[in-house]
């Protein structure tokens, strides 16, 4: 157990930390939040085990390490143990099937259970997945598991829209995008394997810029994801797109993913309010010419920028029967909207059936920021960032900014 | 000393005594704010201060306030490496601004560095040509 740093949380501590909490959620009647942790920093993503474990993966390490496992031992409803290891940053961590599974930018390493729910060895991972795509720009890499025994890995693409030159005013679009051969998609691996890198996995998805949030939905099997979509259609093209049309263009997005599609990205971009594909202007677009017939289209399509970091599907039957079946969606909030003010920083609710929308989207929990709205995401006290369920049927939040973690349960009738 | 006070923008205000000191003047002032919002605020924020984990602040940083070549360079070549700034790590690149003419380039890096900086100095026109005519 070398290397393993275990800190006991005192109650004391505990209750300092909660009694600063700064925050006060907006939550639907019925609902409450209450903070489970507080002040680990970068909590990207989180999962839950049966026990009520809950694991966080940290993108900057503390005390040298980049996960944290918070265990509630004497079942008072308070973490009081903390156990660290993992000696790398990232954004993606899951369980299933016995193990813990946790990405870096680069690779996915897998963590044996016991029966205890214990970490067999938390020193010593075994690396599943390794030589992952990380230029920095949408580097972080999300993951989640089907029942068969794969792990879905999202591979940003290092760019935002695939020009000659990133970003740069003028600059045309590469036809083909080659960044798609190994970025811009989910690649899929074997859980059961080690060291395997793109040519042991496939492609299962392509043309989508930078996935952060993806769930696998129990209800029709299949895999579900958020996109977080181009930036610049106004800074480089403002005869088309004006200040407010680029703050609002193009959708982030909420697909179901069959096996090899593909979302058109760098080619086309979703515009909710036409609800069409429309041609990138760096692929000759104006604003109204449609592209990328082959392309799969989105279930549903939030104003832009708003970035999608999360997505959970409710398993639950804690809530009340709206819930069921749909899916929960944390926005980390904008931060290229200006000169309107920033949105997102929030969590909000899709309602579903059979693995389709049967609703609109609605904010679930708000009041994140803690000062209402924001005009620079600097200026919000807490980003939502991560999603997990809870045996009981509750459901946790993440903030990567301060280090929150709060869990909303259902105590209406 | 011109005892003006310019409010450039909501929450930012430069106060002209230490500005006007070091030769920036209401008309570069106001060009550099033109071009600040158009080209730089969409990432680096109308108050300087840039974005956790994605786009470095100007605010606080030698980058800004430093070397002039330094700085001229990152707006004439883009920038492409993982840099630190005020103890954290960015790695977004920024494109390159070259495209825009050395008065440009000139009055928003003045603009920036007067408002973000701290009270740094101009930058002149003919520094921003002297940078222009290393690159390759």
């Amino acid at each position: 157990m070398r290397s393993i740093v275990i800190l006991a949380v005192g109650f004391l501590y505990a209750t300092i930390a909660f009694a600063q909490t700064p925050v006060t959620l907006q939550l639907p009647a019925g609902f409450e939040a209450k903070q489970v942790a507080a002040d680990w920093g970068r909590v990207r993503h989180i999962a839950v085990n049966q026990n009520g474990d809950l694991y966080m993966k940290l993108d900057r390490l503390k005390q040298g390490y980049g996960i944290v496992r918070l265990r509630d031992k004497d079942r008072d409803g308070l973490y009081d143990d903390t156990l660290l290891f993992g000696d790398y940053t990232g954004t993606g961590i899951a369980l299933g099937n016995g193990f813990l599974y946790a990405s870096s930018n680069k690779a996915v390493f897998r963590y044996a259970l016991d029966k205890d729910m214990n970490l067999v060895d938390p020193s010593k991972p075994e690396r599943i997945v390794h030589g992952l795509i990380d230029k920095g720009q949408h580097g972080s890499k999300s993951i989640t598991l089907d029942n068969q025994g794969y792990v879905y890995v999202n591979i940003g693409a290092p760019s935002n829209v695939c020009q000659v030159k990133d970003r740069m005013l003028g600059s045309p679009g590469m036809m083909p995008c080659t960044l798609l051969d190994s970025a811009g998609g989910i690649w899929r691996f074997r859980t059961d394997r080690t060291d395997q890198s793109y040519g042991d996995g496939m492609r299962y998805a392509t043309g989508l810029r930078n996935v952060v949030g993806l769930d696998w939905n129990p209800v029709v099997n299949d895999l579900y994801v958020t996109v977080h979509g181009r930036d610049m259609l106004h800074q480089h093209y403002p005869e088309i797109y004006d200040a407010k049309l680029g703050a609002e263009m193009p959708a982030e997005t909420f697909y179901r993913i069959p096996k090899g599609a593909d979302g058109g990205w760098p080619y086309v971009y979703w515009d909710h309010l036409q609800k069409k594909k429309i041609l990138s202007p760096e692929y000759g677009g104006d604003g109204k010419k449609q592209g990328a017939p082959g392309a799969i289209e989105p279930l549903m399509g939030f104003p832009g920028h708003l970035a999608p970091n999360a997505l959970l599907f409710y398993r639950g039957d804690r809530f009340p029967k709206k819930y069921r079946e749909g899916a929960f969606v944390a926005f980390h909030g904008s931060w290229n909207r200006s000169p309107e003010v920033q949105e997102g920083f929030y969590v909000v609710f899709i309602p579903m059936k059979d693995g389709k929308p049967v609703g609109d989207w609605e904010v679930f929990a708000d009041g994140f920021t803690g000062k209402g709205k924001v005009a620079n995401p600097r200026d919000a006290m807490h980003r939502p960032c991560g999603l997990a369920m809870a045996p009981d049927g509750s459901i946790y939040v993440s903030d990567d900014a301060k280090g929150m973690v709060w869990k909303i349960d259902y105590k209406g009738k | 000393m011109i005892g003006l006070h310019i409010a450039v923008l909501t929450g930012l205000i430069l106060v002209s005594s230490s500005v006007s000191s070091q030769g920036l003047n209401s008309a570069t002032a106001k060009r550099g704010r033109i071009l600040y919002e158009k080209h730089c605020a969409s990432c680096h924020q109308l108050d300087g201060n840039g974005v956790p984990r994605l786009i470095p602040p100007l605010t606080g940083t030698d980058f800004v306030s430093g070397y002039k070549s330094r700085l001229i360079r990152i707006l004439l070549e883009g920038l492409n490496e993982r840099i630190v700034v005020q103890d954290e790590e960015y790695y977004s690149p920024m494109a390159s601004f070259k495209h825009l003419s050395d008065q440009q380039i000139a009055d928003v890096l003045s603009y920036i560095r007067a408002g973000f900086g701290s009270g740094a100095t101009v930058i002149t026109v003919p520094e921003v040509s002297a940078q222009r005519k290393k690159l390759k």
